[in-house]
């Protein structure tokens, strides 16, 4: 495959709510009451309990780690977590590539809920597996 | 409102090492059920769960995902490094990583994961023993639609049994 700037990553995209977070609670122990229980989430400001950082976090993993292959290598990743992904929404990792400079690429990395809004935004360094 | 929520001995405490946990070895069940978390309601890809498949790879062997944890539930040991109290990871308490380090925190009342950077070293695989060594990162604040936001950062550092980098992870912690 020929990677030029510009290119956009095949998306991952997931519907978000109790019944993916309860899953990822279970795996890293993140069993915090914003993440588990509306008035938790709502006396924190955000309306009703909202999504893991965490899991944002690992989308974009999926996404990247799809698109450079099994033998790939995800090299730094970084993300501020903007917006909190309430239940409900439909969250999609995105990415497209921004520099090359040998083997190693650039890529601007978000996720986003259905309207648009970035919700994670960040940028990451890969190599494609060959 | 304060002026500001970041003491001097807040400052003066910035590159302090505060706690190390080992993990137990990790195991082909971590991984797994990891992967079938992340990527639910899809199948995981072979490579997390197929020992025969990971084997074809570059890898040669089972690996977990780049961000996999293995401190999760349990860990082998976990040294406390100050005398404080327990490291913010064991508590829901937003001022612990202050009083872990004997000094008095802002008192705010919420925290959020406020973001993450991430460098990769070498993968995690079956069997690996990942030790981890935190420390105090930086501080700073700015004002949010929530008030005026603190943010601490904490500076992860896991290394294999082979004292190979693993990773080296930023994590901002934002407190209003």
């Amino acid at each position: 495959m020929t990677v030029k700037v510009g290119d956009e990553l095949p998306t991952f995209t997931r519907e978000t709510g109790f019944a993916n977070w309860n899953r990822y609670a279970a795996v890293n122990d993140e069993f915090v009451p914003i993440h588990m229980d509306d008035a938790a989430g709502e006396a924190a400001g955000n309306g009703g309990a909202f999504g893991m950082g965490n899991l944002q976090w690992a989308y974009l993993h999926n996404m990247l780690r799809s698109w450079i292959g099994e033998n790939g290598e995800i090299l730094s990743i970084e993300v501020q977590f903007r917006s909190p992904n309430v239940k409900g929404q439909t969250v999609t990792a995105k990415g497209v590539v921004t520099a090359i400079d040998g083997d190693v690429i650039s890529l601007d990395v978000w996720t986003e809920q259905q309207e648009g809004t970035k919700l994670a935004p960040g940028s990451a360094k890969v190599k494609m597996g060959k | 409102m304060a002026d500001s929520n970041i003491s001097e001995a807040m400052k003066a405490a910035v590159g302090t090492e505060t706690s190390r946990s080992t993990s137990y070895p990790i195991s082909e069940s971590d991984i797994r059920k990891w992967a079938m978390a992340v990527y639910w309601p899809d199948k995981a890809p072979a490579v997390f769960t197929d020992p025969a498949a990971a084997a074809k790879t570059v890898h040669g062997r089972l690996v977990a995902p780049e961000e996999f944890n293995p401190f999760a539930w349990a860990a082998a040991k976990n040294e406390l490094l100050l005398t404080g109290g327990l490291p913010s990871r064991m508590v829901n308490d937003p001022d612990s990583s202050e009083r872990a380090l004997g000094i008095e925190g802002p008192g705010l009342k919420f925290m959020l994961n406020g973001g993450m950077i991430c460098e990769y070293g070498v993968r995690m695989g079956v069997g690996d023993v990942i030790t981890g060594t935190n420390s105090v990162g930086e501080y700073s604040e700015r004002e949010g639609r929530l008030g005026l936001m603190l943010f601490s950062r904490g500076v992860s550092t896991w290394v294999n049994q082979n004292g190979e980098l693993v990773r080296r992870t930023t994590n901002t912690l934002i407190r209003y």
